[in-house]
């Protein structure tokens, strides 16, 4: 036994000849900030949803607390890992509260009156938007309305606790991604959770994650720090980007100049940036 | 324009006001009609033997019938509010989406070609295997991928509708002219057959719907955030839409076996409620149940008194008063 939350070992999921992940495995404690990066197509949902324990693996497996994800029986599983999709759309004329009130444990979920409802709001700054209509909502305040869902539903759980947010933060401007990437990460840093963020910002990632996952073509190319997994060597490898570390009193920071004119592997990108 | 900040009244006195509002439509529907009765012979009619003519019309004609539409509308107005809430669409009417045909296509076959070892059951059963297949046609066709496609499942129900008519048209060459009578009646639905014996038979599986369908509040609840989210919060999906199609297809099939075919009931009930008390299935279900009743209560009165002593079908009533709601609703979601 070790003291790992969540640990996946030789996760292989193929869909007819291609091997959409091949043989990923990673350990992770509650209390670190994974983001998992990787161009389109690299594996990053199908790997999102094998940590969800919403698709059985073909080869290998995923186990929370020591346990895998199939044995675990869904309601109990709810209340350790709770997961946000890139999309959830509601075709109802829901309100914010009622939205938040979904996420609730127990014989509290759908009380939209509870206070944690309230109180989950005003972490992510939309506690204002609470009578209001979801549909009304930008995009940027529906993450965030659904980021609060999300927390609701393991918020009272003993800790540790799992969480995995798929893209949570692409519709929010810049300052707003950065400030609730920073209440999230308060979170974990307490160790109450660990959380996984799918994302394409590599600034934001390195920002947000102590340690960095990338992926592509379905495997784990590197898992490491964001200064050792984001060299530019890397990224133009894996994106054909160009990029270079500048300094800065506060560290080390992250800056991305363009898509290079030619990628690595001999293929023009559709528009090189000056 | 939707409202930017949608009202809700409280949940426990609307619901009140919508149990009195059926109480009260069901003592008007006992009082009016060609044949006039006082609130005194109606009182004691109930409550008293005796068989003056004024207490047989109501204890063995108007009280059978009221029972029944408020059943049949209370069954079909739940069943609504719980297919919206599992294709995740406001649109999803029993009536609209083939249900309703395909469960009188059952009952259709029964009336002409025989119900079998059934008996009386036959007819309720047949309509039952009609609507449960209509609608797992319907579940296969518009809600692959996890994601209901509304255009899909509008067409494929108009569809699916048209080709359960032609069925039943093809039956009906087949039929003599009693039957001919009472496939007339499936056609545009009525009450004006019900008695207590029909009561009987089919008040088992209507309330069957109406007191099982709220107990899958919760999961309805989670489905609106999609069937993915809804088991990442720990719901039973695949089992709580098992159960919502199977309790469906009972409600809407007794429904049909009991009435004939009314459509909008399904939709209109549970939208009014869901603008009173939002959108909570733990109390649009019930609230939905009952002034799906209401509708049905008086639309049936407005059929047998509008052009007394003949009768209109209520099926008419409710698409001349239901059609012109559902299109409102769809332009006003269309931004119209």
């Amino acid at each position: 036994m070790n003291d790992a939350l969540l640990n996946v070992a030789g996760v292989t999921v193929r869909a007819g000849d291609r091997a959409l992940l091949s043989e990923v495995s990673f350990q992770a404690r509650a209390g670190e900030r994974l983001a998992l990066l990787g161009p389109n197509g690299a594996g990053k949902s199908t790997l999102m949803r094998a940590l969800a324990g919403d698709l059985t693996p073909d080869a290998g497996t995923v186990t929370l607390q020591g346990r895998p994800l199939p044995d675990w029986p869904l309601a109990e599983l709810a209340r350790r890992r709770s997961v946000m999709l890139q999309h959830t759309p509601m075709g109802f004329p829901v309100r914010v509260d009622e939205v938040v009130a979904l996420g609730l444990p127990g014989r509290r979920r759908g009380n939209a009156g509870d206070a944690l409802v309230g109180q989950l709001l005003d972490r992510f700054g939309v506690a204002h938007l609470r009578g209001r209509a979801y549909p009304s909502l930008s995009g940027g305040e529906q993450q965030r309305v659904h980021l609060a869902r999300v927390l609701a539903q393991v918020w009272e759980t003993p800790r540790p606790r799992l969480l995995l947010l798929d893209e949570s933060t692409s519709a929010l401007d810049p300052a707003q991604q950065y400030r609730v990437l920073a209440t999230l990460a308060a979170l974990a840093e307490q160790g109450d959770y660990l959380i996984v963020l799918v994302c394409h910002d590599l600034p934001l990632a390195h920002a947000f994650a102590s340690r960095v996952l990338m992926l592509d073509q379905g495997r784990l190319l590197a898992d490491d720090t964001p200064a050792r997994v984001l060299t530019p060597e890397r990224l133009a490898a894996v994106y054909g980007l160009r990029s270079r570390w500048l300094d800065h009193p506060d560290g080390p920071v992250l800056h991305v100049e363009g898509a290079l004119a030619r990628s690595p592997d001999g293929e023009v990108p559709h528009r090189a940036l000056p | 324009m939707r409202a930017a900040e949608p009202r809700r009244w409280p949940v426990a006195p609307t619901l009140a006001a919508l149990a009195g509002l059926l109480a009260l439509g069901m003592v008007i529907a006992a009082l009016a009609g060609p044949f006039s009765v006082a609130p005194a012979t109606l009182w004691r009619g109930v409550w008293e033997g005796g068989e003056q003519p004024g207490y047989l019309v109501v204890r063995d004609l108007r009280l059978p019938r009221i029972l029944m539409a408020a059943l049949v509308g209370a069954a079909l107005a739940s069943t609504g509010a719980a297919l919206q809430g599992l294709f995740r669409n406001p649109l999803a009417d029993p009536g609209l989406i083939g249900i309703s045909a395909g469960a009188a296509l059952g009952a259709v076959s029964v009336i002409v070609l025989g119900g079998g070892a059934l008996g009386d059951q036959a007819l309720p059963v047949a309509a039952f295997a009609g609507a449960l297949i209509t609608t797992l046609l319907m579940w296969r066709i518009a809600s692959r991928g996890g994601e209901t496609r509304v255009a899909l499942l509008l067409l494929a129900g108009i569809a699916i509708g048209a080709i359960a008519m032609a069925l039943t048209g093809v039956l009906t060459f087949l039929a003599d002219d009693n039957e001919l009578r009472t496939l007339t009646f499936w056609a545009m639905g009525s009450l004006a057959h019900s008695r207590w014996s029909d009561v009987a038979l089919v008040a088992p599986w209507l309330l069957a719907g109406i007191v099982l369908m709220p107990l899958l509040a919760r999961p309805l609840n989670g489905l609106m955030l999609g069937e993915q989210a809804a088991l990442h919060l720990g719901h039973a999906v695949p089992r709580a839409k098992r159960a919502v199609m199977v309790l469906g297809a009972v409600s809407v099939g007794a429904a049909v076996a009991a009435a004939g075919q009314i459509s909008f009931v399904g939709l209109v009930a549970p939208h009014l409620v869901r603008l009173l008390i939002g959108v909570d299935h733990r109390w649009l279900i019930p609230g939905a149940a009952a002034l799906g009743a209401v509708l049905t209560v008086l639309a049936d009165t407005l059929a047998r008194t509008l052009v007394a002593p003949a009768e209109l079908p209520i099926g008419l009533v409710m698409a001349l008063l239901g059609g012109p709601f559902f299109l409102v609703l769809l332009l006003r979601r269309h931004g119209v």
